[in-house]
């Protein structure tokens, strides 16, 4: 393979959710199926992602269970729990759960995801997600389901306050002065007297700000109204895109709606999402599909990248679109995680490697390190 | 060894308030991981039942300002209890969570998800506090009458339990040959509707290993105690002298009958404290030097401005009780706080005898009157106690509650249960996995046995 001199750097996440991203996984022999929601199954995909020092993982989650229209395993746990239960047991590797805006109180959000950052010294991540689904609404009983322009119109509210909340203590708000037996300075902290269309708070959170200062904000972009909210507020955008040429150009008006907002272009981390069945020859990852395809009795429809073939082929497809600015990375969907996962790390990541295309060890302890995104200033800091 | 009563033994995370020293150079982070991992792992050496962890919803205000005397802040509770469960095996890991600022939805996959985490070792202390002021920081805002918050917490528990009840035990089978991933019927429909919740659909998280999380409840007042009596496993109380530890006990035990319940269905630990000395008297100038720490004069001061309503930074905490009057008009000077005055005048008038009596300063009389009791002894002394207490009936057992993070356990841990440990009243090693086996507390009946009102409810 020719490679040009100095490769883009990529960043690689993947997705620990369900049993694999084909919904049929959990048939296939060694999924473990039994053991889905045993936190020591996780834990231990966590490892196997961290010795390919990847950047991150996500979990999934919804107020309702898996459609029964997409898969038969049912039944989910609370991401944020999930991630800080990973937390204490691993290092250098990004957390990030999924939690929804829709039917939760930014202020316990806030908090959720700075207590996950300090559990982890400064791992978090919060992946935003919002429902228009008139189920999860009756879930709660709140009123009717609100439309997804109008959900994503909250989602952005959320955003605001949660990343506001973030920065209502300042890094240096606990003096513990003996002299005058002060344990805060109460001008480094701030309420944020949010008042808007959804909700009102008035702050300060009741935890201090996280390692990171802003745990990174990651937004799936499937929509207009979620291309703005990415746009404005995202550090990570995860796309959808079947071929390289449309990957390059949501990825430019991406860049270019952040500029037009008033952002560095270059602090916007778009991953496109990378769907994988992994064999030692095409034949067998093929076969692997086939499989999964008669188990499950429909064709894998997944809307992204897909690749069933080698790791080499894999690790080819990644540095041809990181080259051409299609992507500044992949958030990788195992088809099996029991099986796609550690041939990601063991034979696809290593090609990368020798590529000069990816770490070898973790840049820092933070999230933020791993992603080369600098760790923000408070909004609320006195200017010097 | 006969039949002694077992003693039931949790350690409290250091509080937001002034029982936490702060200013001893020994005193750690109240939010680096490493000083909750610290005391969960000396605990669960130790072998106590639980760990627990308080929660506020808002920083509290004094005279306008955020109170900046105590410890202020602290990490999300859930979060850190799911992180403890990485580094604790038996250990249970109970978590204050208000009923007035959540919905059942939520929370019952939340403690649903932190049962599955742990294996089978969560608890809620289901807290009613709610005011205007916490209320700002929430979509509802203020509301609630204080009755309707015992009524609220009540509906939000029954909604929390037909979730929790609404997966069968066994309804995860994953069986690959037919495709089937959870026994066909297993899963249940919930359909509430109440006059605080309407709740419809199928849960998604399967039934935890206890069943229904252990609920604790803390809570004074009549309608916090019949609330307690009807719904929860534990009740957690501020009544840790003999003689109202007692009278709380008897009271609360006496209402259970009422509910259909047996006693030892509902456990009742106070909160303490505990201060070791080589002998009683080395132990009794430890816990007046601990007593100092914890007032020093400027929070003498904001302790006396709750009761008079009014600013008293001009007065010399070493000195003599302010002669002006309290201001009636001005009593929640202080905000965020659980605190009841009740007649500031006929306080200040009490407080200015005692002082007067004893010659005392502005912070001495603080110091007595703000004092709760707690153990004071040698190990022996604090262990015969400990035991008396529980022995005959004042109370079940003891949260201890530290003044020093996160090491302000260690000397109790190590001293005091083994003692507990070598008069038989007090468990050598965990005879099971869950809370609840710790707890003696037997597993809530899955769905498929319980009695047909439940079905009418369920679709
Ligand atoms: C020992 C004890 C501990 C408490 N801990 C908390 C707490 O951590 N967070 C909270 O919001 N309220 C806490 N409370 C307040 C109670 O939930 C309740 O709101 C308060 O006691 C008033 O209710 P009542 O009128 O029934 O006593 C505690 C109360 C007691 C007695």
């Amino acid at each position: 393979m020719a490679f040009p001199v100095t490769p883009r750097q990529l960043h690689l996440g993947v997705d620990l959710s369900d049993a694999g991203a084909h919904p049929a996984a959990w048939r296939t022999h060694g999924s473990q199926a039994q053991r889905l929601f045993d936190a020591e199954r996780l834990q231990h995909l966590v490892e196997v992602a961290q010795r390919g020092t990847l950047d991150l993982v996500v979990l999934d989650d919804s107020f309702s269970l898996q459609p029964s229209r997409s898969t038969t395993l049912r039944g989910r746990l609370d991401a944020a729990l999930v991630a800080a239960r990973l937390a204490p047991r691993s290092r250098g590797i990004g957390l990030v759960p999924t939690v929804a805006t829709t039917h939760t109180e930014p202020f316990h959000v806030s908090k959720a995801i700075a207590t996950i950052d300090h559990v982890s010294g400064g791992r978090a991540a919060w992946q935003v997600s919002w429902t228009d689904d008139e189920q999860d609404a009756a879930h709660v009983g709140r009123g009717p389901a609100l439309t997804e322009a109008g959900a994503v119109a909250e989602a952005e509210e959320a955003v605001e306050v949660v990343t506001a909340l973030w920065d209502s203590w300042e890094d240096d708000a606990e003096i513990r002065d003996q002299a005058t037996h002060r344990f805060v300075d109460r001008a480094r902290l701030h309420y944020v007297e949010h008042d808007g269309v959804h909700f009102a708070v008035k702050g300060p959170s009741i935890t201090p700000r996280p390692p990171q200062g802003q745990p990174p904000i990651v937004v799936r972009v499937g929509s207009e109204a979620s291309f703005g909210l990415a746009a404005r507020h995202a550090d990570v955008v995860r796309i959808s895109a079947t071929d390289r040429d449309e990957a390059l150009d949501l990825r430019l008006r991406l860049r270019a709606a952040a500029a037009a907002a008033g952002r560095e272009p270059g602090d916007l981390r778009v991953l496109v999402d990378a769907f994988v069945v992994i064999g030692p020859d095409r034949a067998s990852a093929r076969a692997r599909l086939d499989l999964l395809t008669e188990l499950e009795g429909v064709e894998w429809d997944t809307g992204s990248l897909t690749h069933v073939g080698t790791a080499r082929d894999l690790a080819e497809t990644f540095l041809d679109w990181s080259a051409v600015g299609a992507a500044d990375g992949f958030v990788v969907r195992p088809a099996s995680l029991h099986t796609d996962l550690d041939v990601l790390v063991d034979s696809v990541v290593p090609l990368l490697r020798d590529a000069r295309a990816f770490r070898d060890r973790y840049a820092g302890p933070t999230l933020r390190d791993q992603l080369g995104l600098a760790r923000p200033v408070n909004r609320y800091a006195a200017i010097a | 060894m006969g039949a002694r009563k077992q003693i039931h033994l949790g350690v409290h995370f250091p509080g937001v308030n002034n029982t936490t020293v702060w200013t001893d150079p020994r005193s750690g982070s109240q939010i680096d991981f490493t000083s909750f991992e610290h005391l969960a792992r000396r605990a669960e050496e130790a072998k106590l039942d639980f760990f627990f962890l308080a929660e506020g919803l808002r920083l509290r205000e004094h005279k306008g300002q955020i109170h900046d005397l105590d410890v202020v802040g602290r990490p999300d509770t859930l979060p850190v209890l799911a992180a403890l469960a990485a580094v604790t095996d038996r250990l249970g890991l109970a978590g204050t969570i208000n009923t007035t600022f959540n919905e059942p939805w939520e929370l019952a996959r939340q403690f649903a998800t932190l049962d599955i985490l742990s294996g089978g070792r969560a608890a809620w202390n289901l807290v009613t506090s709610s005011d205007a002021f916490t209320g700002e920081n929430f979509r509802r805002g203020g509301f609630l009458p204080h009755d309707e918050r015992y009524e609220r917490a009540a509906e939000l528990v029954a909604v929390a339990r037909k979730l929790w009840d609404s997966w069968d035990d066994d309804a995860v089978i994953a069986h690959a040959g037919s495709g089937q991933f959870v026994r066909p019927g297993s899963v249940h429909e919930v359909r509430h509707e109440g006059k605080h919740f309407q709740v419809r659909g199928e849960f998604t998280t399967p039934r935890g290993p206890q069943g229904h999380p252990v609920l604790f409840q803390a809570g004074d007042s009549s309608d916090g105690r019949d609330f307690a009596a009807a719904t929860a496993d534990v009740v957690f109380s501020a009544h840790s002298t003999f003689e109202a530890g007692q009278a709380f006990f008897t009271d609360v035990k006496g209402r259970l009958a009422a509910h259909g319940r047996r006693p030892e269905e509902l456990l009742i630990l106070p909160a303490t404290t505990v201060v070791l000395g080589d002998s009683a008297q080395d132990a009794a100038e430890r816990s007046r030097e601990i007593r100092l720490q914890q007032v020093p004069g400027p929070t003498a001061i904001a302790f006396l401005e709750q009761v008079w309503g009014r600013d008293l930074t001009d007065h010399d905490p070493e000195g003599a009780l302010p002669r002006i009057e309290p201001d009636v008009e001005n009593l929640d000077i202080t905000r965020g706080r659980v605190r009841h005055v009740k007649d500031p005048r006929s306080i200040a008038a009490a407080w200015r005898e005692l002082a007067d009596a004893n010659g005392w300063s502005i912070r001495q009389l603080v110091i007595e009157v703000t004092s709760r009791g707690g153990f004071v002894g040698t190990a022996t002394q604090v262990a015969d106690a400990i035991d008396r207490h529980v022995q005959e009936d004042a109370s079940d057992g003891f949260i201890l509650v530290p003044h020093l993070t996160p090491g302000g356990l260690d000397d109790v841990l190590d001293q005091v249960v083994p003692l507990l440990q070598e008069r038989g009243s007090f468990r050598t090693d965990y005879a099971g996995t869950t809370l609840r086996d710790h707890l003696g507390l037997t597993r809530p009946a899955p769905r498929a046995t319980r009695s047909t009102s439940d079905r009418a409810l369920v679709g």
